[in-house]
């Protein structure tokens, strides 16, 4: 984990230093002389060798100082702080509802393996993912939020409660319906694994029914690749949905990374792309741990 | 009286060909994905939707079949236009001398205002450019940067993977370091850093116009799936007794790994290529709503739904109908051919 961090730190340093714009430049404006921009450059320590500023850029990273951003000159830190609370209160229920909506529904699939009934919902979420993400914003947001007027069509509050009620509804469930599509396929072809192993011949053999066979022998064995692929979506909960954020007004992280590459403000999309990456693999090495409780096959090497 | 086996055997290609002409769900899609294709090689060479962003109607114009309906933008326009004449000031205004020779001038400078037409075939957008022309238009853009982006994706996954696989030893480790890497940060973070660089940075202007920085963006970011997929493959296929045996006549490293082992996995590749052509396709419509993907001066199915969102809340729905059945049949169809694909190429069912 240590080198692929000491990577992801070279990779966002040297991809800023080497294609990324001068910081002296794109703080001073278009109309500076040459000694304040000479200034800047010097408070930054960009006139230092290119070793010495990847070691500040290190010391950054290691203390949580990333000074203040360039634009709005809030800490960076406390972005982070302020923004992440948002961002969670709409993506840890997205990732909830998905997975009790897609779970019972390619088991139910699953089951009727084969019929009209499977090809018909297959051949929907065939054709519900290739409607772009943005069409089901718009439209769900004009209809709803709109013209039926059942939900705030954009919003938020300091009130957490307020927010969970009232403004983040729309999006979760808009969210949510999207993510049905692909998450059935997907958990319908674990169960599908699952209906032709040996020990579902041997249930069967023995004379148990269908509906008992899928509820105590195949969820169970299929829920082990179903929880791999949600431990696998647990750590985009904290960059949660970006165009959720935008078009909802959420005062979240994705929407202050997306306004930060529109002003060009270096420090916010550095810190919180290192930031999360660390997150992510920390969650991905807890999960890899967690596995071995859950599957005695699995062992870490 | 022995029979005499005479069986040549089956060209891989041939039988993909064979399957997938059996396969009727996988016809179709071929049938509509061709249909698409043929479209966007009109549109290239400008026998189709050339002028797509003429202002050939009125702002807003009604699609053909709902021509009687009321049309407030339209009409709003044309009063501010009549409005428009400037009164006599001829009294007062010291420049009034001057007013013939202006007279003049712009007699030279006119200009013919095209007629514009109240209805189009499927509406116009705010300009009164024809949705139906910028959603072919768009089709070129999008799919031309789903699939040009999907091969430069392809090229990076399949050498780096050929080399990790092949090779093994440091550098599959490195090859493996540099992947872990890559997929240890979030996408779309990946995807908004290389964006931030590529507006502000000294290749900004390089890549000013035209779908390149989408391109790179995408690939860039999407190439570790192919990656990890290729090496598995050619850590399968490395020790395989036909690429022994081409050792063994002296064929060069190079030439096993090209010439041999390629064409004996390039059927996961193609599978592989067809999923990054939908999930490219996608997100240059999300980057291009956002501002990040293709410039404006050209269109793309992620800029008409962009100026579908403000659109739609005044009631013209059409242009956001256009660009979503436009992208909704190509991406099913597309998605419907890869399974046939996959299916077709899988040797388990020959």
């Amino acid at each position: 984990m240590v080198p692929t961090l000491a990577g992801v730190v070279l990779l966002i340093f040297f991809l800023f230093k080497l294609f990324g714009g001068d910081p002296a430049q794109i703080l001073a404006g278009q109309i500076a002389s040459q000694e304040q921009i000479d200034a800047i450059r010097h408070e930054l320590g960009l006139d230092q060798p290119w070793y010495v500023q990847l070691w500040f850029f290190v010391r950054e990273i290691l203390t949580f100082d990333w000074g203040k951003s360039w634009m709005t000159r809030e800490q960076v830190s406390s972005i982070f702080l302020t923004r992440l609370p948002a961002t969670l209160t709409i993506s840890i229920p997205i990732l909830l509802l998905e997975a009790a909506m897609a779970i019972p529904t390619a088991m139910v699939v699953a089951y009727y393996r084969g019929t009209l009934l499977d090809r018909t919902v297959m051949a929907i979420c065939v054709a519900a993912m290739s409607v772009s993400f943005l069409v089901y914003i718009i439209v769900g947001q004009y209809v709803f939020g709109f013209q039926l007027g059942w939900f705030p069509v954009q919003g938020w509050s300091d009130s957490f409660w307020k927010n969970l009620v009232t403004y983040a509804p729309l999006p979760i469930l808009l969210a949510a319906l999207v993510g049905l599509a692909p998450q059935t396929r997907l958990y319908r072809s674990f169960f599908l694994d699952e209906t032709k192993s040996d020990y579902v011949r041997t249930a069967r053999a023995k004379g148990l029914s269908e509906p008992a066979i899928m509820r105590k022998h195949v969820l169970r064995n299929a829920l082990v690749p179903v929880v791999t692929n949600i431990s696998l979506l647990v750590p985009g909960v904290f960059v949660g949905s970006f165009l959720l954020e935008i078009f909802f007004s959420v005062p979240g992280l994705g929407r202050e990374i997306y306004l930060a590459v529109n002003r060009s403000d270096y420090p916010v999309i550095q810190a919180v792309t290192i930031y999360l990456s660390v997150l992510t693999m920390l969650i991905n090495l807890a999960a890899d741990v967690l596995y071995t409780f859950v599957d005695p096959r699995i062992q870490l090497r | 009286m022995a029979a005499v086996l005479d069986v040549t055997p089956e060209s891989a290609w041939t039988a993909l060909w064979r399957r997938l002409q059996q396969d009727r769900v996988g016809a179709i899609s071929l049938g509509i994905v061709a249909a698409y294709l043929v479209m966007i090689l009109f549109a290239m060479v400008g026998l189709l939707a050339r002028g797509w962003s003429e202002e050939v109607g009125v702002p807003y114009a009604n699609p053909s079949f709902l021509g009687e309906r009321p049309n407030l933008e339209a009409a709003l326009q044309k009063r501010l236009e009549q409005k428009g004449k400037v009164p006599d000031l001829r009294d007062v205004d010291p420049l009034a001398p001057k007013y013939e020779e202006w007279a003049k001038r712009t007699e030279a400078l006119k200009s013919t205002e095209p007629a514009r037409s109240m209805t189009l075939p499927w509406g116009g957008d705010r300009w009164g450019r024809d949705v139906l022309a910028k959603a072919i238009k768009g089709s070129q853009v999008s799919i031309a940067v789903g699939v040009v982006a999907a091969l430069c994706a392809t090229f990076i996954g399949t050498l780096l993977g050929a080399l990790a696989g092949f090779y093994g030893r440091w550098i599959n480790d490195f090859l493996e370091w540099l992947y872990n890497v890559f997929t240890s940060i979030p996408g779309i973070l990946l995807v908004f850093t290389l964006a931030a660089v590529l507006r502000s940075g000294p290749l900004a202007s390089l890549f000013a116009s035209g779908i390149w920085t989408v391109v790179i963006i995408l690939a860039f970011t999407g190439w570790t799936g192919m990656y990890r997929l290729v090496r598995a493959e050619y850590m399968k296929h490395r020790s395989r007794e036909y690429v022994l045996a081409a050792q063994a006549i002296g064929a060069s490293a190079p030439s096993r790994m090209f010439v041999h082992i390629l064409p004996n996995v390039s059927h996961v590749i193609l599978v592989q290529l067809s999923l990054l052509v939908v999930a490219f396709i996608k997100v240059e419509v999300i980057l291009s709503f956002l501002g990040l993907g293709v410039p404006i001066d050209m269109v793309s199915w992620g800029t008409m739904l962009g100026e579908a969102q403000n659109e739609l809340i005044i009631g013209k729905w059409w242009q956001l109908a256009a660009a979503t059945v436009f992208m909704a049949i190509f991406l099913t169809a597309f998605s419907m051919l890869t399974d046939s694909l996959r299916d077709a190429l899988d040797p388990k069912l020959r």
